[in-house]
Parts: C-alpha cells; sequence; structure tokens
C-alpha cells in the first residue's frame, strides 16, 4: 500500500518536473504559424494579399511582445494553386517543421487536398478559402473564415425578396467559382421559397461577348432581375453588355467582383449594380455603431501604409485567420493541439474585418449571410445599401 | 554487342533497386517518404514517356492528359461506384489504351510539330472534360479519393503495417510499394526496349524513312509504343491519385505535360534511369528550393537553362560520356 503511493507520488513528481521543464523550453520557443498559399498562379491575386498580411501582422505581433510571451514564427510556402503542391507543403508543415497551428490555404481545391493530412495528425487548421464543403459537413480539425458562395447567394436573394423581384434570370461562369456559385443559388432559391431562378446560363471563362445570353433572359417571361455570378473579367463584360443592350432589370453581381478593379473595367455600366461585400470596401460609409467599423478601418489603414497597394477582401480572410488563431492560443493558454482546438471551437463574436464569428461545434466558419454588404455602384464608387 | 547491352541494362535495374531499398535506411521523416513516394509514381510514367520520346522519337505534349484520367477513373469509380482499385486501375488503362490508339492512328501519320500539337490538342481536351463535368469529377475544385485497396486489404498512408515481422508506417508501406511499382515499370520498359519491337522503334527513330524501306512498319510501331506509354500513365496516375487522396484537374494541366517532358529531357532521353534522375530532380528541386521564397522560380529556371546549355544530352548521358572519357584517358596514360 504505501509503496503504491510512493510510486504514485514519484510518478506525479516526475509528471511536475517534465511538465515545468516542458513549459522552460516553452517559454524560449518561437510558437510556429505554419502556412501554405497560391502567392504565384493563376490564383496569386488572393495568395499574394494574404502572404503580406500575415507577413506584417506577425511582425507587429511579436513588436508588441507576442502571444503567450512567446514570439510567433510565420513558416510559409508557396502551392502555386497546385493541389498536388498544397499536400506536400501542408505534409511538410506538419511532419518536418512541426507548426503549431496552420492558417492557409488560398483556394478550395488546396485546401481540401491538405484536409486529410490535417484531420489525421491532429492539427487545428484554419482555411482561407471559399467553398461550403470545407466546413460542411464539419470536419474536427478544419475552420475557415471567408463567407461561403452559398451565403452570398442567400444575401443576395434576400435583397432580391425585400425589393419585390421575385423571378431572376441567372448568369454565371463555367469557372469553380462561377458554377459553384451557380449550384448555391439554385439550391438556396428553392431552400427560401418565394423566388424562382426562371433562366439559367452560362459563358465560358475566355468568352469576349455575351449578348446572345443576356438577350435570352431578357427574353425570358416575366423575368424582374438579373444575377451573375462569376470572377475575373467575364462579369465586367458581362456588366458592359448589360448596359449595351439597355436592359432596364435591376442588376446584381456577386461577391467575386467585390474590388475597385472590377469598377475600373466596368466603367460606367456598372451604375445602379448591385453586390454583397465585405464591409472593407466601405469603411468610411460604415455607422459608428457598427462594431466592425474600428477593425476594417485600421487594418485597410495599416495595410495600405505597409505595402503602398490597396487593400483586398482576400488579405482579410488571412487578417481574421490569423486573429482567430491567436485568439484561441490565448484561450488555450498553450499551444497543446486539442486544446486551441477546443477553444478555436468556442470562439464567440470575434470581431474580424469579414464579420462577427461565433463558432460552434456544427459550425466552423462561424459567420452569418448578414455579414455580407449589400453596396450599390453610385457615381463610380461604392454605396453602402445595408 | 546485344549481350553486352542487356547487361548493362541489368545492371541499371539492379543498381535502381538497390537505391529504392536502400533509401529508407537514411530516412525516416513520413514527409520524406511521402515526396519519394510520389516521385517513384511520376518517375514511372516518365519511364513510360521516354518510351516514345527518348526510343520511338515522338513528342507528346498531352501525356498529363492520360495521367488525369487514369487518376480521375480510378477515383470516380472507387469512391461513387464502389469498384476496388485494381479493376478500377485496370479498366482505367484499358480505357486510357482504347483512346490512346483511336487519336494516335490518325495523329501519328503527323510529323515533328504537327504531332506535339496534336498530342497537346488531346491533353486539353481532357483537362477541359475533367475542369466542366463538375457532377462526376468535382470540378477545378477536385475530389477526393479514397485509399488503395486490394482484395480488400487496405493501403493508406495512415495505416499501419507488419511486413516481414517488422512494424512499418504506412508511408513507408506506400513508399516501398511505389518502389516496387516503379522497379517493375523499368523492368518492362526495358525487356520491350530490348525486343523486336524495340529495335524497330530505334530504327524509326534514327530515320522514318529508311525503316520503313527496310520493311518496318512504322505507323504500327508508332502507334503502339504511343499506347503502350500512355497505359504506363494511365496506371501511375490511379496510383497517384490513391496515394494522395485529393486530384484536381491540375493533375492532367498542360504544365504537367510540360514538366513530365522536361524531366525525360533533362535526364537524358532514351535513357531509363536517367529520365527517373531527371524526375527525381525536378520533384526535388522545388521542395529544396521552397526555402529562397520570391527567388525560387528564377532559380529554378537558372538552373534548367543551364543544364541544358551545358548537358544538352541530358543528366545521366552526359555523366557517362564524361567518366568513359577519363577512363579512355587514364587508359591511354597506362599504355
Amino acid at each position: 500500500m504505501f509503496k503504491k503511493i510512493t510510486r504514485r507520488a514519484s510518478k506525479v513528481a516526475a509528471i511536475a518536473a517534465a511538465g515545468l521543464l516542458a513549459m522552460n523550453v516553452q517559454a524560449a520557443d518561437p510558437i510556429r504559424i505554419g502556412s501554405f498559399l497560391s502567392v504565384t498562379g493563376p490564383a496569386s491575386f488572393l495568395g499574394d494579399p494574404e502572404l503580406k498580411t500575415l507577413e506584417m501582422y506577425v511582425e507587429k505581433i511579436n513588436k508588441e511582445g507576442g502571444v503567450l510571451g512567446r514570439q510567433l514564427e510565420l513558416i510559409h510556402y508557396d502551392d502555386a494553386g497546385n493541389a498536388s503542391k498544397a499536400r506536400n507543403f501542408a505534409s511538410r508543415l506538419i511532419r518536418s517543421d512541426r507548426v503549431d497551428i496552420i492558417v492557409g490555404g488560398s483556394t478550395t481545391g488546396a485546401t481540401m487536398a491538405a484536409v486529410p493530412m490535417v484531420e489525421q495528425a491532429g492539427i487545428p487548421f484554419i482555411s482561407l478559402a471559399g467553398a461550403v464543403v470545407i466546413t460542411n459537413p464539419v470536419k474536427k480539425w478544419v475552420f475557415k473564415t471567408p463567407q461561403t458562395d452559398r451565403m452570398a447567394a442567400e444575401r443576395v436573394l434576400m435583397d432580391m425578396r425585400e425589393r419585390g423581384l421575385n423571378k431572376v434570370g441567372l448568369i454565371s461562369g463555367t469557372g469553380g467559382f462561377g458554377s459553384s456559385g451557380r449550384e448555391q443559388t439554385l439550391a438556396a432559391a428553392k431552400a427560401m421559397g418565394g423566388i424562382e431562378i426562371v433562366a439559367d446560363e452560362t459563358y465560358g471563362g475566355s468568352d469576349t461577348d455575351m449578348t446572345a445570353q443576356l438577350t435570352n433572359i431578357r427574353g425570358t417571361d416575366g423575368v424582374q432581375t438579373v444575377l451573375n455570378f462569376g470572377f475575373g473579367q467575364g462579369p465586367a463584360i458581362v456588366t458592359r453588355n448589360y448596359a449595351q443592350l439597355g436592359v432596364e432589370l435591376p442588376f446584381y453581381q456577386s461577391h467575386g467582383v467585390a474590388s475597385d478593379g472590377f469598377l475600373e473595367l466596368a466603367g460606367n455600366s456598372a451604375e445602379g449594380l448591385r453586390l454583397p461585400a465585405s464591409p472593407l470596401l466601405v469603411p468610411e460609409s460604415l455607422p459608428e455603431s457598427d462594431p466592425q467599423k474600428p477593425v476594417v478601418e485600421a487594418y485597410k489603414s495599416e495595410y495600405e501604409a505597409r505595402w503602398n497597394t490597396k487593400v483586398s477582401t482576400f488579405g482579410a480572410y488571412a487578417y481574421d485567420g490569423l486573429m482567430l488563431a491567436v485568439e484561441a492560443i490565448e484561450k488555450a493558454g498553450s499551444t497543446d493541439k486539442a486544446a486551441v482546438r477546443d477553444a478555436l471551437e468556442n470562439i464567440k463574436g470575434h470581431v474580424g474585418v469579414t464579420g462577427t464569428f461565433n463558432m460552434t461545434p456544427d459550425d466552423h466558419n462561424g459567420l452569418q449571410a448578414n455579414s455580407f454588404r449589400i453596396l450599390e455602384v453610385r457615381d463610380g464608387g461604392w454605396k453602402l445599401i445595408d | 554487342m546485344m549481350a553486352q547491352f542487356s547487361q548493362f541494362r541489368l545492371k541499371g535495374l539492379v543498381f535502381l533497386a538497390i537505391v529504392v531499398f536502400a533509401l529508407p535506411l537514411f530516412i525516416s521523416n513520413p514527409f520524406h517518404y511521402s515526396l519519394a513516394t510520389q516521385i517513384a509514381l511520376i518517375a514511372g510514367a516518365v519511364v513510360g514517356l521516354n518510351l516514345l520520346v527518348g526510343f520511338a522519337g515522338q513528342i507528346s505534349l498531352g501525356h498529363a492528359g492520360f495521367f488525369g484520367i487514369g487518376a480521375y477513373f480510378s477515383g470516380i469509380m472507387t469512391s461513387n461506384y464502389g469498384w476496388s482499385a485494381i479493376p478500377a486501375l485496370i479498366v482505367g488503362a484499358v480505357g486510357v489504351a482504347v483512346i490512346a490508339w483511336v487519336v494516335g492512328r490518325p495523329i501519328l501519320r503527323l510529323k515533328g510539330h504537327y504531332l506535339s500539337m496534336a498530342t497537346l490538342a488531346v491533353g486539353f481536351i481532357i483537362a477541359i472534360i475533367l475542369n466542366n463535368e463538375r457532377e462526376l469529377t468535382g470540378g477545378p475544385d477536385g475530389m477526393p479519393v479514397p485509399s488503395f485497396d486490394v482484395f480488400g486489404w487496405e493501403l493508406s498512408v495512415f495505416g499501419q503495417y507488419s511486413l516481414f515481422g517488422m512494424e512499418i508506417s504506412g508511408d513507408l508501406a506506400w513508399y516501398l510499394f511505389a518502389g516496387v511499382v516503379l522497379l517493375a515499370a523499368v523492368w518492362l520498359a526495358q525487356n520491350l526496349i530490348d525486343s523486336p519491337i524495340g529495335r524497330a522503334l530505334r530504327s524509326v527513330h534514327g530515320s522514318e524513312v529508311a525503316a520503313s524501306v527496310v520493311g518496318v512498319n512504322t505507323a504500327k510501331y508508332k502507334s503502339l509504343v504511343f499506347v503502350i506509354s500512355a497505359v504506363y500513365a494511365s496506371v501511375m496516375g490511379a496510383l497517384y491519385g490513391h496515394f494522395q487522396g485529393f486530384i484536381t484537374p491540375s493533375v492532367a494541366s498542360f504544365d504537367f505535360s510540360i514538366l513530365l517532358i522536361t524531366m525525360v529531357v533533362l535526364g537524358g532521353m532514351g535513357s531509363t534511369i536517367g529520365v527517373i534522375i531527371g524526375a527525381v530532380v525536378l520533384e526535388l528541386l522545388p521542395q529544396l528550393l521552397a526555402d529562397f521564397q520570391e527567388m525560387e522560380m528564377v532559380l529554378f529556371g537558372l538552373i534548367l537553362m543551364l543544364t541544358m546549355i551545358f548537358m544538352p544530352k541530358g543528366l545521366l548521358p552526359t555523366a557517362a560520356n564524361f567518366l568513359a572519357k577519363r577512363r579512355a584517358k587514364s587508359a591511354g596514360g597506362d599504355a
């Protein structure tokens, strides 16, 4: 009996000593944040601002004393938008660099390629990619910061319904973004009820004229409004064609073109169109009561001062990802992977640039459709509607 | 002469086997195993492509398309239709063989640039189909692929296996499997090269006109080797998909076709071991250069350029030549 107690006591002492030792070592070690982003290649418009954001905020946090008294160390690789490379780099981050948490994955393909590895290794992973599949069904270790395309579709349809526009003509690109958006719009319309997609047209990524599709939509019986889900130059051409044809119906674009670059491409033709977007485009029009206002304004001014280029909504995903990671590590009080994951899952009311995050075990995104603001193009600029 | 030739080839195979099985003694990091597995599978596809490029002298710029079909066919059949991996791999390879034969007959009548343009087009069409058939392939976002299974026995990188009484990790098991597949691929290729077919192919490479004058049915042999190399790509693609666990249309992209061809040219056209070295170098370089961040692409391009300028015959043939010359020199000195 006595023997047993001493044995147990010595065990406890050993564990305590090991714990102390580990803590001492930890205090000296930086917290390793891993990232794989599409900094070059076709998705570089995502990866480039994301990397810049991560770099500048890791620097800033370190200057301010780090997290839990430890410095942050950013280890990042460029997957060039290639899923196989993304998987390799995720593997390298987990197994070779032994990072504590991963914030990255610019595209849905890159994210999904890394998911099996992440789930197996049991490491918290905050993805910066859009599609619904990443967090639905919920995966134990995977979180994401951007709203899903489903939310964008819902937000647009909500605005249409409020304006009494119930018959929608849909035109979408055939790329990954457009075709996923088209599917989600059709599904959202069905789920919401009271709103109907009466025309469903598509165009290829390199098409230079969409008047045929738009004429078809205009000719559809009862159509009250038109929504274009697409990415890149396609939506700008659709917008120009729409104006050239003189279509009088209210026009909507998706969040895919919510950038100042789109306004330049589309020019005057964009007047009057509406789209769902991040508040980052209109920080000054946000009401003072909006809790996101200071966060959005600070991110915009800091980013633009540091890099001397326009801020992008994609960089904001990385900002939110990093800040969520930092909050989770602080709440967990360590970099223990399971504790950080649990903390992430229970983050409530985290005010980010993209929206206010309320994570739950069933929702690893934590955003609502209303985190999208509806903007209208007026006098060549953005005007906050709702 | 011929006996000497075969002996040299056998030496290559033995050398490769030693490297493949000795490697686990030097690496233990699971990430390195995963990289080595990938290299072995891609090298297998390159060995097949080398039959077409290095021996028959025909260029294919669409080989990733066949690789992609193999990967996607196996992925779709095993995940959506409950097929086992082996039949999916075989049926996929047969399908690719038929496609390659059907498109190969007419396009291999083309010569030079026209042939490469036609294969380029085939590759593009396959990539476009994989991108657009969302229902089946998941579109540009890709699709998950279940792990490789053989008669109910599953080979997963996350598993634990025992081999000859030793506990080995799934990563090591996959690596050994890929290594054996690569050895089989090389063995098959070398047998083919030493067969009458191989000699016919080399005659086509030397001079197509002369070959047909002496009675070689050039069209037949060209399409035969095109089919064989496409099947190589398809089989390796299927295994690659199961190993990765997730595939996107980038496995069938033009970039990947170019990468495969570059491996052949860099390693040394017509040298089976050489092209494997090409695959190793081109897969490892991006990992080694990843630490240089922004300079990665520049350095990568520079290394390729310098290699092509100073070693136009490829890595292995140039090195072998250099050694042979030195040996000849020292032999001359002795005499």
